[in-house]
């Protein structure tokens, strides 16, 4: 497997708070890395700076070999990073196949090849349904849906995903886990965040955990599960319980 | 159940791109169309002319605004800036150097381009109500600046010289207003037919995109800075057009009439009040509030003028209040939902 994202030093600073701190991490190509930590451990602050919606204190990020340190966000996303975001942002006066069809506009500037594909991403996700209907009219969970089909519509080499499972109804979320196993299968590389750590241990090849800005423990499942710091910041009594 | 999705997924593909109107939205396009055509023919006092001529000059300004107001998510108040850019283009050019203002149209067009970038590039940046404080600022300081600069007239103006040589080289036309009525029904139809397929094409997606989710469209690879810079060249230019034609129409113009920031300001009222980001819109916007004050000039002489502004502000106040997306969203909303894929 070959190294697709490098993170090294990465750092963030509000003031006094560093919400961030030196996190180095990498992701290899075609696998899941799982992202933990309680609230305001850092995680979207990590997904911000990866993809240049903010602009980092120190370290660097490669993708792929080449530096992307603090490039604008619509550069890092034509190099192939999607993402989608904590709190949802679909486009809610356009309908679900033209919000999709925006991701797919990233790639080819041929209105009937963005068509398609944003109709094959919809498929994938299983809104093809709710294909006319306007974003604004969809639920949570289909919200999520469509950010991940306009996110894929792109193509990326890698997705960060932020809490897909966050927020939606208990039964959707296993759909929303195969779906992310598929498309593991299809060969995209996945950064997730997650809160469910029973999710998070099925899915992930490799964990990072982090808290309070920092890495706590970084590697596979079984190893972050039982790490003491991890047990201690993270799961506290209930590690084994989970 | 998977032959199921990839049935579906092929009846997607097969659907047409765009949902057909409904009937009774292209019969009503025909009929207006068929109107605005005859119209000259069959109202043919020069104040039923003269009306309908505003109302298209208006319809083309306010679509203008729309580009950036409701494709981009830009409100500008400075949109005087390029409509007097248009209008002093061609008349400068025509009243020093006798050129034909057909060619003063391009070079207004460029101009007000030009102008776009270099006010946009800067304010453009600025998230939130800054956009449009910026313009507003920047539309005030042209108008006092074009009133003290005696080579374009200063506050009293310009006249263009009557020349009865060549009425459509020169674009004056002194024995019927009807040359004007279909110039400026051309230059609007022109104007509707880029925003319809500005509206279609992979730059009009992009900008509603980032219209709705700045942070979103950034994250699907669209330069945002670079968008909203376009896209106010494109509004740039289309002001300057109907400037060029309005300066043509009236034959004298002065920074008064010209820069003021109430053109500013009522184009923004009519998108507003026709359905901003909706192609017709701004049409039916113009098409309420010129007859309104029009009328009211008419009705009630030079006092007038407060009144209609006075109407025109209790109707936009009814529409924030029970329809901010406008008349025209009444019907909109049901023409572009499709009726097999709404369930």
């Amino acid at each position: 497997m070959s190294l697709l994202l490098d993170v090294k030093g990465v750092t963030k600073r509000y003031g006094g708070l560093a919400a961030n701190a030196d996190i180095t991490f990498d992701v290899n190509e075609g696998e899941i890395l799982g992202i933990i930590g309680p609230n305001g451990a850092g995680k979207s602050t990590l997904f911000d700076l990866i993809t240049g919606f903010q602009p980092l204190d120190a370290g660097r990020v490669h993708l792929d070999g080449h530096d992307i340190t603090g490039r604008r966000p619509d550069i890092i996303a034509g190099l192939g990073v999607a993402r989608t975001f904590q709190k949802l942002k679909p486009f809610t006066d356009l309908t679900v196949t033209e919000n999709v069809m925006v991701g797919a506009l990233a790639r080819t500037s041929s209105m009937k090849v963005a068509r398609d594909a944003a109709l094959e991403a919809l498929a994938f996700v299983d809104l093809l349904e709710k294909r006319n209907h306007f974003a604004r009219e969809l639920s949570t969970g289909q919200r999520k849906r469509l950010e991940l089909a306009r996110g894929l519509a792109m193509r990326p080499r890698i997705i960060l995903m932020d809490e897909v499972t966050g927020g939606v109804d208990q039964r959707t979320i296993p759909g929303l886990v195969d779906l992310v196993l598929d498309l593991k299968s299809r060969g995209v590389t996945i950064v997730t965040i997650e809160h469910n750590m029973q999710v998070m241990m099925r899915i992930s090849d490799r964990i990072l955990a982090l808290h309070a800005g920092r890495r706590i423990a970084f590697g596979k499942p079984e190893a972050v599960r039982s790490d003491p710091k991890v047990v201690d910041a993270y799961l506290g009594g209930t590690a084994d319980a989970a | 159940m998977a032959s199921d999705q990839a049935r579906m997924l092929e009846f997607a593909k097969s659907e047409p791109a765009w949902p057909r109107p409904p009937l009774w939205s292209m019969g009503l396009g025909l009929a207006v169309a068929a109107f605005l055509l005859a119209y000259p023919f069959v109202f043919t006092s020069p104040f039923s002319h003269h009306l309908v001529i505003l109302i298209l000059l208006y319809a083309l300004m306010a679509q203008s605004w729309n580009v950036v107001a409701g494709l981009s998510g830009q409100i500008s108040l400075g949109h005087a800036i390029f409509f007097g850019i248009g209008a002093y283009s061609s008349t400068v050019l025509f009243v020093k150097y006798g050129i034909t203002p057909w060619i003063g149209l391009v070079v207004g067009i460029v101009l007000s381009a030009l102008a776009a970038v270099a006010i946009g590039v800067p304010t453009l940046r600025l998230r939130g109500h800054y956009f449009a404080i910026a313009t507003l600022l920047i539309g005030s300081s042209v108008q006092i600046i074009v009133q003290r600069w005696d080579w374009v007239g200063a506050a009293s103006g310009l006249y263009i010289p009557i020349d009865r040589t060549s009425p459509w080289l020169y674009l004056q036309f002194h024995t019927s207003k009807i040359p004007y009525y279909y110039l400026a029904l051309g230059a609007t139809v022109a104007g509707y037919g880029l925003v319809w397929l500005l509206r279609r094409s992979r730059f009009g997606f992009r900008l509603q995109a980032l219209r709705d989710e700045p942070d979103a469209a950034a994250s699907l690879g669209i330069a945002i800075a670079r968008h909203k810079v376009l896209a106010f060249m494109i509004s740039a230019a289309m002001m300057s057009v109907a400037g060029t034609f309005y300066a043509q129409y009236v034959l004298v113009l002065d920074p008064e009439r010209l820069l003021s920031s109430e053109i500013s300001i009522i184009v923004l009222l009519m998108t507003v009040l026709g359905g901003s980001g909706t192609l017709w819109g701004p049409a039916l916007g113009a098409a309420i509030l010129i007859p309104l004050s029009e009328y009211s000039r008419i009705w009630f002489g030079g006092t007038g003028r407060t009144i209609d502004l006075i109407i025109y502000g209790v109707l936009i106040l009814a529409v924030c209040m029970w329809r901010p997306s406008g008349i025209l969203s009444l019907f909109e909303e049901g023409i572009r939902r499709r009726k097999g894929g709404a369930t």
